[in-house]
């Protein structure tokens, strides 16, 4: 990206000015100039058409991991006052609806998983569906599908995927309301009826990690994480009915935008007033598959549970947050001193609470909401925590992973899956995947410098840094 | 000589090209190149069949709504899919998909969540058409 025709606020901050006659409202983009400056323009074309959809609050917004995507950018933010025209965008959301990531703590340490790597990145392989096709054991009955749909990883807890303290750590306490099944097609309760409980492909992962480093130790103390200590994290979405769901809209909705007279910069941001019948549908569609979502999570953490417990039959491991990071939820923001109901679409972007704030679980409100962002396979992730000033800044939101700085194709290109699989082993870290082509195109090399991302994520006030967690071992999807 | 199915860059996902002297062989060039993501479609026989109907007035929106119809049939139906006939008849469209059972040997390991309106054009050249669009990955 040319970051000449940017204007720096500070050090990580920077808006687009408007040319002359340009109607839209401000661009904010958060990120350093390295960062930026290695971003495709199309994600300035694409988050400049955002702030051209009517009803939207404030900016536009990148977080600094934001890249070229469909219909928003991913990394994209933005807010709508559904009493001022705001609209919902199938194209803000994504497919993979309420993707994100679960991390569950351990009391173990690095070197209890270390002596039995391999017999366990096995045993996680061979019990984690995950892959093109894959389907998983839980079979439900039309009846059954409805009741994930309304309710979310508290119906899985309710089956024996978990407990019931997992709830408390999970967006919206696992279950997210204004789910309406009859707004999910047939079609895509079809298509999940053999896919729960499984990770999918592309960049979907379970990994075993470690502590590597501690960054804020009262932050660290509250998400009950120290130096050394194992952690799992699963990252995954909302998978078949996720995907049919956004197909299902995104055209429905592009139809509807034309109907209703939407001027729309791109019929990518296919979209309809929230308070639309159109809107209204979607809504309810995608919340149902954000329940889906958080189901698909709860299961596998508690399949990943299973596994551990094999082999440490007296471990305990507890769910440390769940966030999503394809959503558009209602939310209450202050806005010049008021207090606004606004539908915030965060595609590719976390929500980030900060100290205090009341949808938080006791444990974490004085030092704010634990957000996660996912790195490579060969890098690290990292575990952050919502600050005050985000919400002023990016209606409480922040980073969601390193995010790609070459193109799959590229990637393939470059790396052959063996080598990059034989290259971290040599490095201790364990790949375990049914695809080469995968592997390759999810290379460590083929993504952003994740440090980066955090750091800048960290210097923006989005969000601060509270642990670095290195992979160890990898199961891809 | 441009292939018949073919690709182009996006930084997280993936663009899909399909050409043919028709637009109905276009789409279904197009449909190739996005299962020749997912699996190996050379190796795949045509033993099963899925029949895939739509109506749609937007030619380009025609593309998307093929690309992803075929996507749900494959999914539900567990076929992985190597050959694709399209027919219009104004505003409906009648396709069909033959393949076998998705099988550990044919699979290539990244899945397409969807066909997206980005970079979503159907176009005609002086070599035939071209239709194009990112799919989600």
């Amino acid at each position: 990206m040319d970051i000449t025709q940017l204007r720096q606020i500070d050090a990580t901050s920077w808006a687009l000015p408007r040319r002359e006659g340009e109607l839209r409202a401000e661009v904010r983009l958060f990120a350093d100039a390295g960062l930026l400056a290695a971003m495709d323009d199309k994600v300035l074309g694409q988050i400049a058409n955002v702030a051209r959809l009517p009803g939207l609050v404030g900016a536009a917004m990148t977080m600094p991991d934001a890249h070229w995507g469909y219909g928003f950018p991913i990394g994209g933010v933005a807010a709508f006052d559904p009493d001022r025209g705001g609209i919902i965008s199938a194209g803000g959301v994504g497919f993979d609806i309420s993707c994100g990531i679960r991390c569950l703590r351990t009391d173990l340490a690095a070197e209890d998983v270390r002596a039995r790597a391999k017999d366990i990145a096995d045993r996680l392989f061979a019990s984690i569906p995950a892959g093109v096709g894959e389907e998983g054991s839980i079979k439900l009955s039309p009846g059954q599908l409805d009741r994930v749909l309304s309710g979310g990883a508290q119906w899985a807890v309710s089956k024996g995927y978990g407990v019931e303290e997992d709830l408390e750590y999970i967006e919206e306490r696992g279950r997210m309301p204004g789910a309406v099944t009859a707004s999910v097609s047939e079609l895509a309760k079809k298509r999940q009826r053999g896919e729960m409980g499984t990770l999918g492909s592309g960049n979907h992962y379970l990994e075993v990690q470690t502590v590597e480093r501690i960054y804020d130790e009262a932050a660290a103390r509250a998400f009950g994480i120290e130096a050394g200590q194992v952690v799992v994290s699963i990252h995954c979405g909302s998978r078949g009915l996720g995907h049919q769901v956004g197909t299902d809209y995104l055209v429905s909705l592009a139809k509807a935008a034309k109907r209703i007279g939407l001027e729309l910069p791109e019929r990518e941001l296919a979209c309809a007033p929230i308070n639309s019948p159109e809107g209204q549908e979607y809504l309810g569609a995608m919340n149902a598959a954000i329940n889906v979502a958080l189901a698909n999570r709860q299961i596998i953490a508690e399949l990943a549970r299973r596994v551990l417990g094999h082999f440490f039959p007296d471990a305990r491991i507890e769910t440390l947050y769940d966030v999503s990071h394809n959503t558009c939820k209602a939310e209450w923001h202050q806005v010049a001193g008021r207090r606004r109901l606004l539908y915030v679409h965060r595609k590719g972007a976390t929500r980030a609470f900060g100290p205090g704030h009341p949808g938080l679980p006791d444990r974490y409100r004085s030092v704010g909401q634990p957000v996660i962002i996912g790195g490579s396979m060969g890098t690290g992730s990292y575990v952050l925590a919502g600050t005050r000033e985000s919400e002023n800044r990016a209606f409480s939101s922040a980073s969601h992973g390193a995010g790609r700085a070459m193109s799959r194709n590229q990637a393939l290109r470059h790396w052959r899956g063996r080598e990059i699989i034989d290259e971290l082993a040599a490095r201790g870290i364990l790949i375990r995947t049914n695809s080469m082509r995968g592997a390759a195109e999810e290379a460590p090399g083929a993504y952003k410098d994740v440090d980066a991302v955090a750091e800048a994520t960290e210097r923006a006030g989005l969000a601060r840094r509270v642990a670095l967690l290195a992979p160890r071992i990898c199961v891809k999807g | 000589m441009e292939r018949a199915h073919d690709y182009f860059e996006h930084d997280a996902d993936i663009g899909i090209i399909g050409r043919g002297k028709t637009v109905e062989a276009s789409f279904e060039n197009a449909a190739r190149a996005m299962f020749a993501i997912q699996c190996d479609i050379d190796s795949i026989r045509p033993l099963e069949q899925v029949e895939v109907n739509f109506e749609e007035d937007e030619v380009e929106l025609a593309l998307v709504r093929w690309l992803n119809a075929l996507l749900a049939a494959s999914r539900e139906r567990g076929l992985a899919p190597c050959d694709f006939g399209l027919e219009r008849s104004g505003e409906c469209w009648r396709g069909w998909a033959r393949g076998e059972r998705w099988r550990e040997a044919v699979t290539r390991g990244t899945e397409v969540k969807g066909a997206t309106l980005t970079m979503l054009s159907v176009s005609q050249g002086p070599a035939g058409w071209e239709a194009r669009c990112v799919v989600d990955v």
